[in-house]
């Protein structure tokens, strides 16, 4: 039976048993439903579950079985143990039977069962990863891949690939990110929080964050459609450092627009946090509105100023559309930032979306790639935690 | 040396200095939120100036004579043998009818047929074609057409190709276009809006001007169906229990900070989680909107329950008070009472949870949702695309046509990101409570 009829056949049997539980309580307690210890409808819910439950079990043994009878088998074997089930439950049920415990210890069971999807999708995530890049080195040398400075991914075999220089591109383009992020999104947050008025924050802020808001394909697109070109005609070429629109500069300028509401927002909130006794005092003693800022209030914000930068950074590091758009795809070690270089994400997508086999070593380098990809951002990502998280106990 | 007096008024060196020091820092705030207020607005002027023209289309409209001597030669309207007839002959009639209609019209150019016939899109001829096999009976009259124009005529109009650009271009000439403005006067050649760009599938690379995003809105919308029918319950569940249920333990502790790590992976990895999982070892098919939904459902869900939380959190706890004190379980009092207060906030963050879902590219590469998909999925197991894969798409062809469908394309994919922020921001204005 298809799956769309299999799981209508689940909902009318779900249907089924909730009017029978309903009926059967209703009736055990002669129509009064004050004589029950559980109103009717937790006796429903309580036959819903068995003989969904029941049903679904005869499904699964129905499929694993290798589908004996083809659909009236398939009608069969969910029918029997939901019948059963059934019969079972309602025979139990009584004014004293509590149902609503044993529904809503259910109830509590799923609950759990759903929070733990979030640790089964790192297992995933870890186990995946470490699995198919221990497979990687089964195939090729773990020395070629931590300290080659050359990536050359052959068709035939024997191809080299080195992270250092995916490294080397993905660090430069963070670089050039932050450089641009991090003085726009701190000065923009340090005038929100100490200068602006109400009325200019409701307005600027929510402003500033609709550039995280944006899809990353589209600062992808901007840059390939606009600042690559306009980089290239104006500066890259004119004073002669290349002739390419991909290039560091362009990915990392871009991204770094994309990630200023990340630091001004975090830190944003950092200053607000700085308690205003520490202004006062400062301002008190005669200091300037930017003398207390530069003085008082960043030194103290600083720890949740570098949390914030962190996240940016670990932010930048995982991006992938900008810089498979914009910083372009030859893997190099070079200090010219116009020039096109790659990163360990664009190298994830073009290992993944060529046509090499699955189980060559230019396929699974991938999954290498994204351990590595992984391992930096949650180390990134934890150590700002702990330095914001350090921070705030401080004055509270 | 004599000191100039200083008082309030009269200001001495060093505090002159001091207060411009005063007057650069907050010039320098100033322009820093102009900067990234400039980006966002040339952002905008970018993408929007580059994508409007792909929502206008050259559209050729004349008289076809649909000749039965060339699309039915036996005279039988077999329907076995019209499906042997390909877009060639169809091209033919349509180039021939260009061309008589040109003459009927009096227009004097110097093109031979074969140059007419470039005119026209190499779509023209199967849309045409698709038409007669849908009404055999067609076949022998002659009825209007409207058809697409190529797409260097196209481009003529939108400021791509120029008359220079044109003599350099085996597709196209100057001459054609001298003809296509004479076509224009004439009112053969329109500009219309170009619905066949929401509702078409995509079209091959020597095609720009017929592809379209219905694939890849079908898809996305599918996509979206998954995410919200799956995170929802598991986002709201999982966040009820450890915002009302949890104890205090290591095993709390763990799912906590597994959610919190978890939304700050980078999305690629998802991808990667897809590849291995869904697809190498389930073994669910490759592109369909099944996998990447279900990949989009584990990327959202920590970033749902975040704000899930804070909802949950934000119901006052005399509501749970009241109504244990009046005999209620514990679940009794989440489902009836805190539930249904914090909705408000439940579904705020579930549309912006959605709209990130709809935005994100990464992961959906990796899973070959980038595959040419030209048929329109029905069901959750077809290939079908996703719109920014489609833009990611269409920045790799090879015509110049497609960065103004791509750009098109990001439009409407910011059109539905702003219904959805605007939904999201008007549910919590209406609904949201202070305590």
């Amino acid at each position: 039976m298809p799956l769309p009829y299999t799981l209508a056949f689940l909902a009318l049997c779900g249907v089924l048993a909730l009017i029978l539980g309903h009926r059967r309580a209703v009736f055990v307690a002669g129509g009064d439903v004050r004589k029950l210890h559980s109103r009717p409808h937790f006796h429903a819910l309580l036959a819903l579950i068995v003989a969904v439950f029941a049903a679904g079990l005869g499904w699964l043994a129905h499929s694993v079985s290798g589908h004996p009878g083809g659909v009236m088998g398939q009608i069969g074997f969910m029918a029997l143990p939901m019948v059963a089930g059934l019969g079972l439950l309602l025979r139990q049920i009584a004014p004293a039977f509590r149902a609503r415990n044993a529904a809503e210890r259910f109830v509590m069971a799923l609950l759990i069962a759903c929070s733990m999807v979030a640790v089964l999708t790192t297992a995933g995530i870890v186990l995946s990863l470490i699995f198919e890049t221990w497979t990687f080195f089964q195939l090729h040398s773990a020395l070629n891949f931590f300290f080659s400075t050359e990536w050359n991914p052959q068709f035939r075999g024997g191809s080299s690939l080195g992270i250092l220089p995916l490294i080397w591109g993905t660090l430069y383009v963070s670089a050039i990110a932050l450089a641009v992020a991090v003085p726009i999104g701190l000065m923009s947050a340090i005038y929100l929080s100490e200068y602006a008025g109400p009325k200019m924050r409701a307005w600027v802020k929510p402003a500033i964050e609709i550039l995280a808001g944006i899809p990353t394909i589209v600062y992808g697109l901007f840059a390939l459609l606009t600042v690559g070109p306009l980089l290239r005609d104006w500066i890259a070429q004119p004073m002669g450092f290349g002739n390419s629109a991909a290039s560091v500069m362009t990915a990392g300028v871009v991204m770094g627009v994309m990630v200023i509401p990340f630091v001004s927002s975090l830190s944003d909130d950092i200053l607000n946090a700085v308690p205003q006794a520490l202004r006062d005092g400062a301002l008190g003693l005669g200091a300037t509105a930017s003398e207390t800022t530069r003085q008082v209030v960043i030194p103290a914000a600083l720890p949740g100023i570098v949390g914030a930068v962190l996240l940016a950074a670990s932010r930048a590091i995982g991006e992938t559309m900008i810089v498979v758009m914009g910083a372009g795809a030859a893997a190099k070690l070079s200090l010219n930032p116009f020039d096109a270089m790659t990163t360990v994400t664009v190298k994830i997508v073009s290992q993944l979306t060529g046509d090499s086999e699955f189980a060559s070593p230019e396929t699974l380098v991938a999954f290498a790639l994204g351990l590595t990809l992984f391992v930096l951002t949650l180390g990134l990502n934890i150590l700002a935690l702990i330095i914001v998280r350090k921070y705030r106990e401080q004055y509270e | 040396m004599s000191r100039t007096p200083t008082s309030l008024f009269v200001q001495d060196r060093k505090t002159r200095a001091r207060n411009g020091a005063e007057r650069r820092f907050r010039a320098y705030g100033l322009a820093a939120i102009s900067l990234a207020l400039l980006a966002l607005v040339w952002l905008m002027i970018s993408i929007f100036s580059a994508g409007l023209p792909a929502f206008r289309q050259s559209f050729l409209t004349f008289p076809v004579a649909l000749d039965a001597s060339v699309l039915d030669k036996d005279g039988t309207r077999d329907p076995a043998k019209l499906q042997k007839v390909t877009t060639i002959a169809y091209g033919k009639v349509l180039a021939k009818s260009l061309a008589a209609e040109i003459a009927a019209q009096g227009i004097d150019h110097g093109l031979k047929p074969k140059e007419i016939a470039k005119m026209l899109s190499e779509e023209a001829a199967a849309t045409l074609r698709n038409q007669v096999l849908a009404q055999p009976e067609l076949i022998g009259q002659t009825l209007p057409v409207t058809v697409l124009a190529a797409g260097r005529i196209d481009g003529y109009y939108k400021g791509r190709v120029t008359m220079e650009s044109a003599a350099r271009d085996k597709n196209t000439s100057p001459e054609a276009l001298a003809l296509a403005d004479q076509l224009k006067a004439a009112g053969i050649l329109q500009q219309k809006f170009n619905w066949g760009f929401f509702t078409a599938p995509d079209a091959s690379d020597k095609r720009p001007e017929a592809a379209g995003l219905g694939v890849a809105i079908l898809g996305s919308l599918m996509m979206m169906a998954v995410v919200l029918g799956l995170s929802l319950p598991l986002g709201v569940a999982a966040s009820i229990y450890l915002e009302e249920f949890a104890p205090k333990n290591p095993f709390t502790d763990l799912i906590e900070v597994n959610i919190a790590n978890l939304a700050a992976v980078p999305s690629i990895v998802y991808g990667i989680l897809g590849l291995a999982i869904f697809i190498n070892f389930a073994g669910l098919p490759q592109s369909a909107p099944i996998v990447g939904g279900l990949v989009l459902v584990l990327m959202t869900l920590p970033r749902i329950i975040i704000p899930t939380r804070a909802a949950l959190k934000a119901v006052p706890p005399s509501i749970r008070d009241a109504a244990l004190g009046v005999g209620a379980s514990k679940l009794q009092t989440v489902f009836h009472h805190v539930l249904p207060l914090a909705m408000p906030g439940i579904l705020t963050g579930m549309i912006i949870g959605l709209a990130q879902a709809l935005g994100e590219t990464a992961p959906l590469l990796l899973i070959g949702m980038v595959a040419f998909v030209r048929d329109f999925p029905q069901g959750f197991f077809d290939p079908a695309a996703a719109l920014p894969v489609q833009v990611y798409n269409w920045t790799t062809r090879g015509d110049p046509g497609f960065v103004e469908r791509a750009s098109g394309a990001i439009i409407v994919l910011l059109l539905f990101l702003i219904v959805m922020n605007a939904a999201a921001i008007l549910l919590r204005r209406k609904f949201e409570r202070r305590w």
